[in-house]
């Protein structure tokens, strides 16, 4: 099976601070895959590169088996690729609708075409079988923290998008919110899109994702899948870089 | 969920959010508690100010004050409308006082200097405003600097600006009949009931529109009785204005007679429904809010706030180029001083007072009116009772710090309610 998304060689520096060293990563379609590291590891980093809010200095995109060029987050949603980020980049004033087609609003004419925007959200959100939201011409400033994360979520999915990549999506949510994130996790990986998600919550990606990729100090440390690893394994590659056989081979000293 | 239709886009429609004149008043007095106070304070603050006018000075309800309140307030409304884009930002314009001085100055100079046609001077007077605004809003936007800093110098420069256009502090008069009919003349009785019907009309026909549209799709549509009730108050607030403006208001109606609504009225009717719809209905107007609300959330979103601020600078200074020509034909003559004094507070206590927001994301155009109008109240019902411009000052100074205070209070208000 080829990668949906598939990045090689990706280098990425902030002055003289190398973030990103050759990084390889993949996520397939119809699959959760965690992006898992410490903090600094990188993982930010690397995602936003794939979002095209940073260049990077070297390396490829590969999308559907063809390079491609991400030069800002238009290009990345042009290509179907949607971050979800830890900030959610929600706007508190404005309702669920004008932010789900917030910078790509449909129109007729010169006018905004609520009507059609607003079927849209509402069928976006039930095809994701959202079920908590009052009304969808709520202002987000009225929501929960888990409704604004299913918000945010959903506006990642409205554009038809293949690649959908939550930063920390449970980080700040209660355990029933969390289920409830998650779930919807698992429901677009299952609807075909290839899911990439970040966490630090060991308990979070062995529940929903399908292939671990552990990132160790700016370094790609392994890619595997879910089964073949154990809790133990992982926490070894996120603090050490290796495991056993897994892992970087010439030890990289922090 | 409770009742959970099969058509899309309606599941999430609960009983909570189904339309009835009982819900959408309970989910306005929600809001209120939340701390969106809206155009409460404003309304209440007219109320209040225009009783206690009346009691102290009957002339204030007389006919001739009324219209004097509109030809007062119309520069400030207009200046305070283009202040609602860059306060939606959560930017300030020190600056759009002077502005809308440096602007009457072209306005006069290529009018009276210059001999030029009416309709040319407007035009430099406009594109005047729109190059100040871009310099502005560039100057923000692109150099970082901040825009309590950039307008806070070009209030300063653009006295001195107005100073080199006026020769050093002459009176530059105005003499050309169309530029001083803006805020001196009337429309003819008959043309201002005929525009008020039209206006109310217009009104029902958009709002009674967007309600079917909605309600054929399926989504949930306004109420037609709260929809008579909203064209039923403007219908009589309107009719009521129209009709005392239409009154007989000269002293001696053989020698002159003056009646009819004054022409800065559909003036600022125009441009409120300009930047309304601006505002509401097109995906600019979207992005305004947007960038004033989360300007991180919407360049994500791919939108060039750059290009959103350096925007609403423009508007703002054109505005103000429009309320600068508004006060030159008040007063007939452009010098040093037009758009100068209290003219800027007056105009930001008059968009905070309607409910804009000072930091940023909340503001309709309409709040503009609002305020302008409390603050011509104060000002004209002062004056009538002859206290002098140190209580004026006291007075509309603490009125602003009061709007201010309402909306920090309502912003910490629904932090508190999980609003924010």
């Amino acid at each position: 099976m080829t990668p949906l998304l598939e990045v090689r060689g990706i280098d990425k520096s902030f002055g003289p601070v190398q973030v990103l060293h050759d990084v390889a990563f993949s996520a397939y379609a119809g699959e959760v895959t965690a992006l898992v590291g410490d903090n600094g590891a990188g993982k930010s980093t690397l995602v936003k590169c794939v979002g095209g809010i940073y260049p990077i200095d070297a390396g490829e995109i590969v999308f559907e088996g063809r390079p491609v060029q991400v030069h800002g987050p238009r290009d990345a949603g042009d290509l179907g690729i949607e971050i979800v980020y830890q900030d959610l980049a929600l706007c508190d004033n404005l309702d669920i609708v004008q932010n789900m087609f917030l910078g790509r609003e449909r129109k007729s004419g010169l006018v905004l075409d609520e009507a059609t925007m607003e079927e849209l959200a509402g069928q976006t959100l039930d095809g994701l079988s959202v079920r908590t939201v009052k009304s969808i011409r709520q202002q987000v400033s009225s929501l929960s923290g888990g409704q604004r994360q299913t918000v945010a979520i959903a506006k990642a999915v409205l554009w038809n998008s293949r690649v959908v990549i939550l930063d920390e999506p449970t980080a700040a949510l209660g355990v029933a919110q969390t289920a409830q994130v998650l779930e919807l996790v698992r429901r677009l990986a299952d609807k075909g899109l290839a899911v990439v998600l970040i966490s630090h919550n060991m308990n979070d990606v062995f529940a929903v994702s399908d292939r671990i990729a552990a990132l160790y100090l700016g370094r790609m440390a392994a890619q595997v899948r879910t089964a073949d690893v154990t809790h133990a394994q992982i926490v070894e590659l996120i603090t050490s870089g290796r495991s056993g056989d897994l892992g970087l081979k010439n030890g990289i000293t922090p | 969920m409770s009742k959970v239709k099969e058509l899309p886009g309606e599941a999430l429609v609960t009983a909570a959010s189904s339309p009835s004149i009982a819900n959408s008043s309970r989910a306005y007095v929600e809001r209120i508690r939340g701390g969106d106070m809206g155009a409460l304070p404003a309304v209440f603050g007219l109320v209040v100010l225009c009783t206690a006018f009346a009691l102290a000075r009957p002339s204030f309800l007389t006919a001739i004050n009324f219209a004097n309140l509109f030809t007062q307030g119309a520069a400030i409304t207009v200046i305070a409308m283009g202040l609602v884009f860059v306060l939606l930002l959560g930017e300030i314009d020190l600056s759009a006082g002077f502005t809308s001085g440096v602007c009457a100055a072209v306005l006069a100079v290529t009018l009276t200097d210059m001999g030029m046609p009416w309709y040319v001077a407007v035009l430099a007077a406009i594109v005047s405003g729109v190059v100040i605004g871009t310099m502005l809003g560039t100057l923000v936007a692109k150099v970082g600097i901040p825009s309590f800093v950039v307008t806070l110098a070009a209030f300063l420069a653009f006295q001195g600006l107005a100073l080199v256009l006026v020769n050093e502090g002459t009176n530059i008069s105005i003499n050309d009949p169309v530029i001083k009919a803006i805020a001196q003349r009337n429309l003819p009785p008959a043309l201002g009931w005929a525009l008020y019907a039209a206006c109310v009309a217009a009104y029902a026909l958009v709002q009674i529109v967007r309600s079917r549209k909605r309600a054929r799709r399926g989504l949930v549509s306004e109420p037609i009785s709260l929809i008579a009730a909203r064209v039923g108050a403007l219908a009589v607030i309107g009719g009521a204005a129209v009709y005392v403006l239409n009154l007989e208001r000269s002293f001696n109606p053989e020698f002159a007679s003056l009646t009819g609504v004054p022409i800065v009225v559909p003036v600022i009717l125009t441009l409120l429904v300009v930047w309304t719809f601006v505002l509401r209905r097109t995906a600019f107007g979207r992005h305004l809010y947007a960038v004033g609300g989360n300007a991180e959330a919407a360049r994500r979103a791919g939108i060039a706030v750059d290009r959103i601020r350096i925007s609403a600078f423009v508007i703002c200074s054109s505005m103000a180029a429009v309320g600068g020509i508004i006060a030159a034909s008040r007063a007939s003559s452009v010098d040093p001083n037009t758009g100068g004094s209290s003219v800027l507070l007056y105009a930001v206590g008059a968009a905070v007072i309607g409910g804009t927001s000072l930091f940023g994301g909340k503001g309709r155009a309409l709040d503009a009116i609002l305020g302008g109008a409390v603050i011509a109240v104060i000002e004209n019902g002062m004056g009538l009772m002859q206290y002098g411009a140190s209580v004026k000052y006291l007075v509309t100074g603490f009125v602003l710090l009061l709007a201010a205070g309402v909306d920090a209070l309502a912003r910490k208000r629904a932090a508190a309610a999980g609003l924010r």
